[in-house]
């Protein structure tokens, strides 16, 4: 069987990110708009592993390994964040917590 | 093999990841993204990365989803309304992002330099203890700062969450 | 011969045992938690409730598989299938006993042997949270939500001390393969005190192997911790809007769950496959204790308190008798020693599985996260620190 280029993993990484993009811009819900963040992150986490079998360092894997404690830690802060959206507004669209728009 | 898993993961990963834009109500959003997040394991462990593989599933797919599906939950968030989106967002909105990923490929194919093939088995560096020595010598003050950035998270969900004391 | 065949040929063993320990399980727990409650438990269905497991099979798949008309479908139907599958494949890491030569053929007594096989573990039990959660909020229904994320939570939380109890022991064995960390518990201490960690010096594993199994027990959602699947609190819960062969796969999912801790509990704390006393000794233990149970059989056979039994406990002796044989063969016990100490060990822990669920009352909820995060956290970091600085300074 041939074997994957590496190009590939990279590319893939790049289509990740485009998706994650686009659920951040276009999406109304905040849930799914931090959601998509996460899927950046993780595009972003594929690109550090790539990147270090390329070099033969793990080095990569290291810094995919902090990108994974921040982003879990960025998550429990967003969804406190969000519950207390809720409790305030009632709602969870964020065209709607607009209260400080000119 | 490797080609055949390769397609297959990288097959299900892209169409989770539309399938998180697109789908409407957040629940559907919340597992497309953890079969995203399982079929990138696969792709790490390809990559001979399984310690990160491992943790990807615990932190992430172990604890930050289940985290996400609580809040879905508890919230009962429903689908969201469609109306009032942006005009340019919808017409430019695709060509543009295209354009975008198309830039990147084109940029990872022709000015990076020849990249590694990609064969299982070929490199197994990624081993717990291998990064257990680099973690606790090289990057020793990234591994402290971040123990305190947890701990301030860890502060800062229990004072947001907590009942207000009236 | 080639790897891919030997694998195909593990496979099929194990998964033929394992289904049907699973199905036993369930008779052997009737039957224990029956003699605890002073009844006989299965008696009629073919002799002792020995086929009973088959009969709830029939009944469970010729139940009404009912689908409400009020749930989500999709998440409804997914929900026992992640439970399920992810309950049953971990048990392909489990090693059951050393490196074997079968006719030629060097091979571990293990389907695959992970060099992160602990963490495979613990990344299983951290995703099948979600079959939980999912079967409650899908079944659109307040006893299942509330049933549901309950047990997501109580589940994750003692994800904690579980894993933190886990850890203590990787210190002694320097490894995260569970063969490697099986194979470094051989050896014995003055001759006859077995190397197990529980028993190691530098820190003896003692309150790491208790606050795993009590967190084991939240993890399987066992009792005391089985508040969210409760009959008399919550109309069972997750899986009250489940019939037929979907409830049967998250019974399954059950009992699969149990058997991997009381599996990971043998092979972190109690030495895995490596017998109590040295071999040769140790290989005459099966035979004598098959032999016991052939010599009960027989006795009980001439005055027996059920008239089938003077027909059916002759049979048992014979196939006990025929059991002593097998395992006194010496070509076999390289084979059947070290699968008869796993499995004993294993099924010691899971008879205390069932024990507990005949002997304990239930926590409630707020008693079940209180105790996890105030004290058994707490207690398995010291338990973790202690054994670092002893392994560190010793």
């Amino acid at each position: 069987m041939g074997h994957v280029p590496l190009s590939w993993y990279l590319i893939l990484s790049a289509v990740l990110f485009g998706c994650g993009i686009a659920g951040f811009v276009y999406r109304k819900s905040v849930i799914t708009v931090f959601m998509s963040i996460e899927l950046m992150l993780n595009a972003v986490n594929l690109s550090f592993v790539a990147f270090s079998y390329q070099l033969h360092r793990i080095d990569g894997h290291i810094y995919s390994f902090f990108v994974m404690v921040v982003a879990a830690a960025e998550a429990a802060v967003g969804l406190a964040i969000i519950l207390t959206i809720f409790k305030n507004r009632g709602t969870l669209q964020i065209d709607e917590v607009d209260s400080m728009k000119l | 093999m490797d080609t055949i898993l390769f397609i297959i993961c990288a097959i299900m990963a892209v169409g989770c990841a539309f399938n998180l834009v697109l789908q409407k109500h957040p629940i559907s959003s919340a597992l497309s993204l953890i079969g995203v997040m399982a079929s990138l394991a696969v792709l790490y462990l390809l990559l001979g990365a399984e310690f990160i593989a491992m943790a990807q599933m615990i932190v992430y797919g172990g604890a930050v989803m289940v985290l996400f599906i609580f809040v879905i939950m508890l919230l009962n968030a429903g689908t969201e309304k469609t109306s009032g989106k942006s005009w340019f967002a919808q017409i430019a909105g695709f060509p543009l992002l295209s354009a975008f990923v198309a830039l990147l490929a084109f940029l990872i194919r022709v000015v990076l330099p020849p990249l590694r093939p990609v064969e299982f088995g070929s490199w197994v560096g990624g081993t717990a203890e291998a990064i257990g020595m680099l973690l606790f010598t090289k990057y020793l003050l990234p591994f402290e700062v971040t123990s305190v950035l947890i701990l301030i998270a860890i502060v800062g969900a229990v004072v947001l969450a907590q009942k207000e004391i009236d | 011969m080639n790897f891919f065949v030997v694998s195909l040929i593990k496979i099929a063993i194990v998964f033929a045992i394992f289904m049907t320990t699973l199905a036993y399980l369930q008779w052997v727990e009737r039957k224990v938690l029956a003699h605890i409650q002073s009844r006989t438990g299965p008696l009629r269905v073919g002799p002792h409730g020995l086929l009973q497991p088959l009969a709830d099979v029939f009944k469970l798949l010729t139940k009404e598989d009912l689908l409400p008309p009020h749930v989500n479908r999709f998440f409804f139907l997914l929900a026992p299938f992640l439970a399920v599958s992810l309950a049953l494949v971990s048990i392909s890491i489990i090693p059951f006993g050393p490196e074997v030569n079968f006719f030629g053929t060097r091979t571990f007594m293990q389907v695959a042997d992970l060099r992160v096989g602990i963490l495979f573990v613990l990344a299983l039990s951290a995703v099948s949270v979600y079959g939980i959660a999912l079967a409650g909020w899908s079944s659109n229904n307040k006893y299942s939500l509330i049933g549901g994320l309950r047990s997501s939570a109580q589940m994750i939380s003692y994800e904690l001390p579980l894993t933190l109890a886990i850890v203590a022991p990787l210190l002694l064995a320097n490894h995260l393969s569970f063969r490697e960390i099986a194979v470094s518990q051989a050896g014995y201490y003055l001759g006859f005190i077995p190397r197990w960690h529980i028993f190691q010096m530098p820190f003896p594993q003692i309150f790491g192997f208790i606050i795993f199994m009590i967190a084991g027990f939240a993890e399987t959602n066992r009792i005391p911790f089985d508040l969210p699947e409760a009959e008399n609190e919550l109309v069972a819960g997750f899986h009250t809007e489940y019939s037929s062969m979907k409830f049967a796969c998250f019974f399954m999912a059950e009992y699969a769950n149990m058997v991997t801790i009381a599996c990971v509990a043998t092979l972190l704390f109690l030495g895995g496959w490596q017998p109590l006393f040295p071999a040769p000794y140790s290989n005459w233990v099966p035979v004598l204790i098959a032999l016991a149970a052939a010599a009960v059989f027989f006795l009980q056979s001439r005055a027996p308190v059920r008239k089938l039994d003077r027909i059916t406990f002759p049979i048992f002796a014979a196939v006990a008798f025929l059991a002593a044989v097998l395992f006194a063969i010496p070509f076999l016990q390289t084979y059947l020693a070290p699968i008869f100490w796993f499995a004993s060990k294993a099924g010691f822990l899971l008879f205390t599985y069932i024990w507990v669920r005949g002997t304990l009352p239930r926590f409630r909820y707020d008693q079940l996260m209180h105790f996890a995060w105030t004290f058994l956290f707490p207690c398995a970091l010291l338990n973790l620190l202690a054994t670092a600085f002893c392994v560190a300074v010793f």
